[in-house]
């Protein structure tokens, strides 16, 4: 059975990895007109319910496929430079895009001084996070505008699990030593069980940077593979941290690799190191992803993480996400942005749009 | 459509820049604009117009003046009347205006930018982020060079006035890279813009104005073909700097033929992308929407050939698909598009029948369904892949968003498929190793090489093609060269046709004559009887026979080229390794130095003490070009990325000499030696009265381990010989030293292939002055510029 027909066999026989009531938000696409995206050639831009796309199983490591991957900084750096020049959205589009953007953020605290306050400040936030007279004035009121999850060490997982009770918002728990990925790998496995037990649905592990610099890609994939096994039914977001890979050509191995080993996501980054997300690395995981897909049927989603904290910054990223992979893959369960103070610029842009006034942050609920 | 919608669908929706400034600017003229003239704007003396229309809507835009005789005679008159003056402006003072223009430009920037794209059809963000930034760059960079003309170029001097027509494709761009290096270096300018796209020329002059450039410095004159060939004609003109097709490129060469205007042709192209194995696929597949769907694909370099290494060209493909299906076409306003509109209808209606061509003669034809605006020309990416190399769109320049692949198995495949082409513009290979990429730009025919990138431009890079591409550079320090002529050729004296002695009847004795040497041609390193068959007399001053040559023809000329283009392996031989062979050459000329001065008095009845000084400066530019062989290096540029350009001297490959009449010797080395010094093979013909002292050099080159091939010499008639070089289209450059007539001859018949050619229009130089007869004057026409640009970064 080739890949593709995997996949559609999949589909058509149900085989959703994921309960219904897992990252359910921005569910705009229930009430949308099936129309067709004549631009992006895209299939149905009625997206994907979040639990539409079959699970990536994962794949015998294909080191041949690895070691082929090549990537040219300069036609990267290229290919994102001209990017905005090519891709804009003004007025109501634009509104709609950072709307959109809203409901596939993380809103992550990751901090030593995290208290549990501070996390169900948080969550409240996630629930509304943007202000009820915005929304009605955006002509979108009756529909339900959260963020895509929280993320929080896994201290907090069952606060925040309770704080958003019923709301439908999953909690995402970093895990596997987050930042340094460091600690005694079965302890590793044993946090990640610990966040599920506590209820988290979504897993951010990091990977050990080791494995990439050292170029051992089967150790890599080994403890991916332990870490997909040990989230069960919690989908398992690989961080790369890629400003510790440095070369791009690491990152796409890196990205191959820990899909192969089963990865629902890639994500960029930790926050922590001293280069987060860029245009450049998230160019380079977007053309693995597709290449992933191109090979296995397999969609896997992708998050960015660090330094997206403005509008303007978010529309670049979501453009590149359409161009390169498409129109699925603007929807939270496809795509999710690691932020905490991009939410905030948002809502300001959004009130500028409604009002015409440029706006203040202290004009919108902290989170 | 709502918010709503927007958020269900994540469609992009509309994005348009502003017009208002440029219509008010439009209306600000009542949409009419005559041609500027010695600093003012003024109709046609006869009053003439013609109308320019929006690519994108097919709306009239404005009414332009259409330039006659009397209006370019005024412009050239205004030009040079203030040639002297701005001349002789210091550089510093120069430099300032140049600085001024490059301000004044990005202080008009936006404006610049909206005009070019409402009148020339292409994106606003192309415009915006491309043409109007590369332009003021160039103003910048030339800013520079008039600063340091006086340092760095002090053996030369302004060409005087320059005639320059553009193309529609960079309007304002081209504009930049003709009149900013020609003002820079001391020359004026009168300029004519394409017919489709006159507008930010005229937007220009008034920029200028304002910024204080004198009046006459810079003349417009708008209008259509035959106001360039006023131009092309027009007797007070130094210089024709042409960018455009090769049709015309080629029309202008015989127009100018023997008029002693200099010459730069950017001409077509149809230029390679060649994608190996081991490329960055992605990278490569975004590099095609930059090479051929830039600009509509109107671009001179476009990448418009794909050359893909098969075991990777259905991945490849199908990925240049699926990327096709995300290019947006729209208003040229739009913010919002990958690309706008083809400037007239006639250009798409041009598009259309080739690609029809093309899939008749059994291209697969692929164009993405995506949604074209309603109205203008537009005409959507195209891909023909499966192309044959005998298919027409294989060959012909289509200059719209049409690529056509093919593919090869090896990089020699890859470098046969890529330089098997008339064209030799551009060239872009994409591998991530860097010995394959290297090598591969090394041996590309073509002016520039772009290593795993495609249409980067800088005022620091030289910019020009080979073959039929054109000739000149534009950019960089090689592009001042094109606005400026050596001060040690000016003022040279015509040459006193020496009159032939004529053969005097003597009376035979019974002394033993001498063993008869009968001199042959020398071709692939044999001495080879004349195809005909004939024999010349060669006559000593006092009318005695010294000796018959053959009587060279057209054959030996085709087998003497034939020779030389199979001895290819000079140019790749090593620098020191031509040194050597140069030294030796003059080493052995030396060891037999009295009898080449007694043949040299014997032909030429100078005395025995000044043959003898030929034949001495003879061997001192043996050795001059011996010496030049391993230093006459390229640049390092330094364009505005990580990396560099390399901007190597290469050689022309097979060049024809027609030598000058006097000096039978040294006319003949101060010519071959610094074209075999940087690499080329030759075929000489040596002085038509006195071919004797290049006859005996035979037993020398065969001494010296000169490899056959190199240097082959064909006796006769220098014209008609000098006629089939010209013509032969596969000899490289002629360069031609005679009669004014023989130069207008090679001149003509050099547009076959559009050989460079190096004449002297009947104006002798002093082979015995070394600054006008050796060095780099002689070595910089030998030589063509590549600039290949290697971005590098992991």
């Amino acid at each position: 059975m080739t890949a593709k027909t995997a996949d559609r066999s999949a589909r058509e026989a149900g085989l959703q990895n994921f309960a219904a009531d897992q990252v359910v938000t921005g569910d705009s696409h229930r009430g949308a007109a099936n129309e067709r995206d004549p631009r992006s050639g895209a299939p149905p831009s009625n997206p994907p319910s979040s639990n539409h796309w079959p699970r990536n199983p994962g794949m015998a490591l294909d080191l041949g496929w690895v070691m082929d991957t090549r990537v040219n900084l300069s036609a990267t750096e290229k290919r994102v430079a001209t990017l905005p020049g090519r891709r804009t959205v003004k007025k109501d589009a634009q509104a709609a895009w950072l709307l959109k953007a809203l409901t596939c953020i993380d809103l992550t605290t990751l901090n030593g001084d995290d208290t549990a306050e501070r996390v169900r400040r948080l969550c409240a936030k996630a629930m509304h996070p943007l202000r009820p007279d915005l929304i009605e004035a955006l002509g979108m009121g009756g529909r339900r505008i959260t963020t895509g999850a929280i993320c929080v060490y896994h201290r907090f997982v069952a606060t925040a699990v309770e704080a958003l009770d019923g709301s439908g918002i999953p909690v995402a728990a970093v895990s596997t030593g987050f930042p340094a990925g460091l600690t005694p790998h079965p302890l590793k496995v044993k946090e990640i069980e610990a966040s599920v037990a506590d209820g988290a649905e979504e897993i951010d592990i990091v990977i050990t940077r080791e494995h990439v610099l050292t170029g051992n890609w089967q150790a890599l994939y080994d403890e991916m593979r332990d870490y997909r096994a040990a989230c069960g039914d919690a989908h398992v977001k690989a961080i790369l941290a890629t400003g510790d890979l440095k070369t791009l050509r690491n990152v796409a191995r890196a990205s191959l690799v820990c899909m192969m080993a089963g990865a629902d996501f890639i994500k960029t980054s930790t926050g922590k190191e001293g280069v987060n997300a860029t245009l450049a690395v998230t160019l380079t995981m977007l053309r693995a992803i597709r290449a992933y897909e191109e090979r296995t049927g397999f969609k896997v989603g992708y998050k960015p993480a660090g330094g997206i904290s403005t509008a303007k910054d978010v529309l670049n990223y979501q453009f590149l996400m359409k161009e390169e992979l498409g129109r699925e893959w603007l929807e939270p369960d496809l795509f999710r942005i690691g932020a905490s103070s991009l939410l905030a610029d948002i809502e300001r842009q959004l009130e500028h749009h409604v009002t015409g006034a440029y706006s203040s942050f202290h004009r919108h609920a902290i989170g | 459509m709502s918010v709503a919608n927007y958020f269900d669908t994540m469609n992009y929706g509309p994005a348009p820049e502003s017009d208002n400034e440029a219509r008010d600017w439009l209306a600000g003229h009542d949409g009419s604009f005559g041609h500027f003239i010695n600093g003012a704007f003024a109709p046609s003396a006869d009053g003439a117009t013609f109308e320019t229309f929006e690519p994108a809507t097919g709306a009239r835009l404005a009414t332009l003046a259409r330039g006659g005789g009397q209006d370019v005679d005024a412009a050239v008159a205004a030009a040079r009347k203030s040639q002297g003056p701005w001349a002789k402006l210091s550089g510093h003072e120069r430099a300032r205006h140049l600085y001024a223009l490059a301000r004044a430009l990005q202080r008009n920037g936006r404006l610049l930018a909206v005009i070019e794209a409402i009148d020339n059809g292409k994106p606003i963000r192309e415009t915006r982020d491309l043409d109007v930034q590369l332009a003021a760059r160039h103003f910048y960079h030339h800013a520079g060079w008039a600063q340091l003309q006086e340092s760095e170029f002090a053996d030369h001097a302004p060409v005087g006035v320059v005639g320059q027509i553009i193309p529609w494709n960079f309007p304002f761009l081209m504009l930049a890279w003709k009149v900013a290096p020609a003002l820079a270096l001391g020359n004026t300018v009168v300029l004519k813009p394409a017919e489709f796209t006159s507008l930010t020329a005229l937007l220009f002059a008034e920029i200028a104005t304002a910024a204080g450039l004198p009046a006459g410095v810079l003349n417009i004159v708008t209008g259509e073909g035959e106001t360039g060939g006023l131009i092309v004609d027009h007797p007070d003109v130094d210089k024709i700097a042409f960018t455009g097709s090769t049709e015309v490129g080629r029309l202008i060469r015989e127009k100018t033929a023997g008029s002693g205007k200099s010459l730069t042709l950017e001409l077509g192209g149809k230029s390679p992308f060649i994608v190996f194995d081991d490329a960055d696929i992605d990278g490569a597949v975004e590099g095609v929407v930059d090479a051929i769907w830039f600009n509509q694909g109107q671009v001179c370099c476009a990448g418009s050939r794909l050359l893909v290494q098969e075991g990777v060209a259905h991945l490849f493909h199908e990925r240049l698909k699926r990327r096709m299906e995300t290019l947006r076409i729209g208003s040229p306003l739009d913010k919002c598009i990958d690309m706008g509109a083809i400037v007239a209808p006639v250009q798409l209606q041009r598009i259309e029948a080739l690609v029809k061509k093309g899939v008749e003669e059994g291209a697969v034809l692929h164009q993405a369904k995506l949604e074209m605006p309603k109205g203008g020309s537009f005409y959507p990416p195209t891909l023909l892949s499966g192309v044959q190399p005998t298919s027409t769109v294989a060959v012909e320049e289509i200059f719209g968003p049409v690529a056509v692949s093919m593919t090869f198995r090896t990089p020699e495949e890859a470098v046969q498929l890529a330089n098997h082409t008339r064209y030799g513009l551009a060239a872009s290979i994409w591998s991530e190793t860097i010995g394959l990429a290297l090598d591969v730009a090394a041996r590309l025919e073509a002016g520039v090489v772009w290593v795993n990138a495609t249409n980067l431009f800088d005022a620091a890079a030289g910019f020009g093609g080979k073959k039929e591409s054109g000739f000149g550079r534009e950019g960089g320090r090689e592009g001042c060269y094109e606005y400026l002529k050596p001060k040690a050729w000016q003022g040279l004296k015509e040459r006193k046709t020496a009159k032939l002695p004529e053969l005097k009847s003597v009376a035979n004795d019974f002394a033993a004559p001498p063993v008869d040497r009968t001199a042959k041609n020398f071709i692939g390193g044999k001495q080879a009887r004349p195809d005909g068959n004939y024999s010349r007399a060669v006559v000593s001053a006092k009318g005695k026979l010294l000796g018959e040559v053959g009587e060279g023809n057209r054959k030996d000329i085709r087998n003497a080229v034939a020779a030389a283009r199979k001895a290819a392996g000079w140019g790749k031989a090593t620098a020191h390794n031509r040194a050597q062979i140069l030294y030796y050459i003059g080493e052995n000329l030396s060891a037999r130095a009295g009898e080449f001065a007694d043949r040299i008095a014997a032909m030429t009845g100078v005395s025995n003490a000044n043959a003898r000084r030929e034949v001495e400066v003879s061997i001192s530019r043996l050795f001059t070009y011996g010496a030049w062989a391993d230093k006459y290096d390229g640049q390092v540029h330094n364009p505005p990325l990580r990396g560099v350009a390399l901007a190597m001297p290469e050689p022309q490959g097979v060049v024809g000499i027609v030598c000058p009449p006097e000096a039978p010797l040294l006319g003949l080395v101060s010519l071959l030696a610094p074209l075999i010094a940087v690499g080329n093979r030759v075929v000489a013909i040596p002085s038509e009265p006195h071919p004797l002292s290049a006859t005996d050099l035979y037993s020398v080159l065969e001494t010296s381990d000169v490899p056959p091939g190199v240097i082959n010499i064909v006796t006769g008639s220098a014209m008609e010989l000098g006629q089939v070089l010209a013509a032969h289209n596969d000899v490289d450059a002629v360069w031609a030293f005679g009669d004014a007539e023989l130069s207008a001859e090679v001149e003509k018949l050099s547009t076959g292939n559009l050989k460079r050619t190096f004449v002297d229009y009947g104006k002798a130089i002093d082979w015995y002055d070394t600054t006008a007869a050796e060095g780099t004057l002689f070595l910089r026409r030998a030589t063509d510029v590549k600039n290949i640009w290697i971005p590098y970064g992991e």
